[in-house]
């Protein structure tokens, strides 16, 4: 799992890496290697504040430990960086009951695909899996789930477009506690967290799943694409005043953005991230892990 | 879009201005604020260093000319150079001498191809144009029924293949099919890649090859990161296109990658996408979006837009009423009618010029519902109580609320607002008089 995880992030976070280890790899420690510093965590997208909050507790630890040498510092700067990503969380899915996962996101994420490669994990690990098209907005999203149901051979409980997304969900839930399903996967459509309105609409779906399940069955995660700036920062703290979040899911990181905003959200909102999606393949989509994560992107 | 950014540029200008005249030392510490309100913005590392140092080089050293002082000054020079960043001219659409004009959309996955086919479809067809559109993304499942079902709501042609796995032939039988049935523009959607994948670019390629369109528009989501200029090179090195399209810009992106991309590529932003319509979507003026980022408001777009909702003859003779004290609840209805088709009120105040020191939430009252139970107390009144408010008595008062569906106290506090109103218009108009603010379009700017 680790060396996949590396290769998946070796292969694309390359500028990342070669430019982290060139930073760590001698000289002195002045005010150009602090710049140089400075600047690889902004284009990664780790954003001026946590930029600047990781810079100064490491100037102050260099200061403090008396440490000349810039070998030394990239052990300090590994840690840093895994204390601030790494959030405690419960497990977020439970056996023997029924799970309610709604993913919710700004439009073009990949929320539906994400869904399809979380079907896949679940069917494998056999959890009778239920699909809900909830994204009664976008014209063809119902298809779209659809052809996702059939590759899957999994089913996939949807109304007309147009319709009351909370209706769908209520519905599903009816369908799944009937069936005896482990996990039902809500597509949401995508919307930008700023659209009051639509964000009401997410409201109401999680009421309706609240009241048809017990209490903890349902998680509400956030998807978001690795390319998002420090715009991400924002989505994740409205969606999460409005719906309350329980996870977030990272995709795309097998572009050539560094998914930094990570770091940027854990530093201020301690949401836990549950999956990196690293590949078009379902296995690309993994459990995320703190330490593996920076490793991965130091080694 | 762009309020984070322009508050916080703002703060830093009228913090300036407070200064009579500035030292190295004052300068040096706005232009700190301006690079972190820029990095936080999400403009480019390199461009966000390179605009920095272009500004103190010309911001060291100014002295106090006749009409501005240093600080108007320094921020004179930042606005230039935002603005020459973003590309000074507006690049307008142009088409072939011989029909069809064929247009490509290209981009990553998820950066709103789709959508914005249609939405140029629209815009296209707006223009008189009669479009075809030809769904090339074979990938994605529902791909092609989304831009069906899209085509089909906007009534304009479309052209799919299900069986072909050949998007450059595809692609070419939808030019034909356009050239054959006189479509006089063809819009090709094409499949979301990696700007890293080699193979789906080579695709892109072939395609590209193909059709040979006379524009290629690349798709970025206004909310990317600092890869944004990553993507843009790549995709002009590799495959070479003529312009942007800017989606997401209605939430509260900052739309650092719209000033970042065109410094880097010199590829100018064709148009910004602002909404879930289809017709959210519009030109990009280069040095409209500078203004609006420093605050002084996209008054241009706005004025254009009320031109087109507004009656120049109906709009004079209010303004005339305005300044003789005649204005009437009838005419303040007739006024909120006008604004209702400049689009939401949120659009249109989203492009009024924000004042520093204006509380943030100062135009959180007004929502389109506020504006529907005004409507309906006017509505209610006669004629009569809209000319001459101050008949309104106790028992009139009570049908009017509920008529309206309204609480007396509704009705007392739309009163007293409009006298407000009215005694802030006569102050206006002594004022826009005396200062010759040019031609007038409405009052109520």
């Amino acid at each position: 799992m680790l060396s996949k995880l590396k290769n998946g992030l070796r292969k694309n976070n390359k500028g990342l890496i070669s430019q982290i280890t060139g930073l760590f790899s001698g000289g002195s420690i002045d005010e150009n290697f602090w710049e140089h510093m400075e600047e690889i965590l902004i284009r990664a997208d780790i954003g001026i504040h946590a930029t600047s909050k990781i810079v100064e507790e490491l100037q102050k630890r260099a200061k403090d430990l008396n440490i000349k040498d810039v070998e030394e510092l990239k052990g300090l700067f590994k840690n840093e960086m895994i204390k601030i990503i790494t959030v405690e969380n419960g497990a977020l899915i439970e056996d023997d009951s029924l799970n309610v996962v709604i993913m919710v996101g700004v439009n073009g994420v990949g929320k539906t695909t994400t869904i399809a490669k979380m079907a896949y994990k679940f069917i494998e690990s056999g959890k009778k899996t239920l699909l809900v098209a909830a994204d009664t907005f976008r014209a063809a999203a119902i298809e779209q789930l659809q052809e996702w149901g059939k590759r899957l051979d999994v089913e996939v409980v949807k109304h007309q477009r147009g319709g009351d997304p909370a209706a769908v969900v209520f519905d599903a839930i009816g369908a799944a506690h009937a069936r005896g399903t482990d996990i039902v996967l809500v597509d949401t459509a995508g919307r930008l967290h700023t659209n009051v309105d639509l964000m009401e609409e997410l409201k109401k779906i999680k009421r309706v799943a609240l009241r048809e399940t017990t209490e903890g069955a349902v998680k509400t995660v956030l998807v978001m694409d690795a390319t998002t700036g420090q715009n991400g920062i924002f989505q994740a703290k409205l969606f999460n005043d409005a719906l309350g979040l329980d996870a977030i899911i990272l995709t795309k990181l097998d572009g050539t953005a560094k998914g930094g905003i990570v770091v940027a959200i854990e530093d201020e909102l301690k949401i836990p991230i549950w999956f990196i999606g690293i590949g078009e393949h379902p296995n690309d989509l993994q459990v995320f892990k703190p330490k593996e994560f920076v490793e991965a992107i130091l080694e | 879009m762009f309020e984070n950014l322009s508050v916080k540029l703002q703060n830093i200008f009228s913090k300036l201005k407070a200064h009579g005249c500035l030292n190295e030392k004052q300068v040096e510490e706005a232009l700190r604020e301006v690079r972190l309100a820029l990095l936080e913005a999400d403009v480019n590392y390199k461009v966000v260093k390179d605009l920095i140092l272009k500004i103190k080089d010309r911001a060291v050293g100014v002295e106090v000319t006749k009409s501005l002082t240093p600080a108007q000054q320094v921020i004179k020079i930042v606005n230039e150079e935002l603005v020459s960043l973003m590309g000074d001219i507006c690049s307008k659409i142009t088409f072939a001498s011989k029909s069809p004009t064929i247009f490509m959309l290209v981009g990553l996955q998820g950066s709103g191809k789709t959508t914005s086919t249609a939405k140029l479809a629209h815009y296209l067809s707006n223009m008189g144009k009669n479009p075809l559109l030809v769904a090339a993304d074979i990938y994605r499942p529902a791909a092609i029924d989304q831009l069906e079902s899209l085509s089909k709501e906007l009534g304009v042609s479309f052209y799919s293949d299900r069986k072909s796995n050949r998007c450059d032939e595809i692609s070419k039988a939808g030019i034909k099919q356009a050239t054959s049935e006189g479509n006089d523009v063809v819009i090709v959607d094409t499949a979301g890649r990696l700007h890293i994948d080699d193979e789906m670019m080579d695709e892109i390629k072939k395609v590209k090859k193909a059709i040979s369109p006379h524009q290629t528009f690349l798709v970025v989501d206004a909310m990317t990161g600092q890869d944004a200029v990553n993507i843009a090179v790549a995709f002009r090195d590799k495959l070479d296109f003529d312009g942007l399209i800017l989606t997401k810009l209605d939430g509260d992106a900052r739309g650092g990658a719209a000033l970042s991309i065109k410094a880097v590529t010199g590829k100018p932003i064709k148009f910004v996408s602002l909404g879930e319509k289809i017709d959210s979507l519009q030109v990009f003026y280069p040095d409209r979006m500078a203004n609006r980022i420093l605050g002084m408001g996209d008054v241009l777009t706005l004025i254009e837009k009320a031109e087109k909702a507004i009656n120049i003859e109906e709009a004079a003779a209010l303004e005339e009423k305005i300044r003789k004290q005649e204005f009437t609840l009838g005419d303040f209805l007739a006024q909120m009618q006008q604004i209702k088709k400049m689009g939401s009120i949120d659009q249109v105040l989203g492009m009024l010029p924000k004042f520093p020191g204006m509380p943030k939430n100062a135009l959180a009252g007004v929502d389109e519902k506020h504006m529907k139970r005004i409507e309906a107390i006017i509505k209610s009144m006669t004629l009569e109580e809209r000319n001459n408010p101050k008949i309104i008595n106790g028992s009139r008062r009570l049908r009017i609320s509920k008529g309206s569906g309204t609480t007396s106290g509704d009705v007392n506090k739309l009163l007293k607002q409009f006298t407000e109103t009215k005694k802030l218009m006569k102050k206006f108009s002594n004022f826009s008089s005396r200062a010759k603010m040019g031609k007038k379009v409405s009052p109520f700017f």
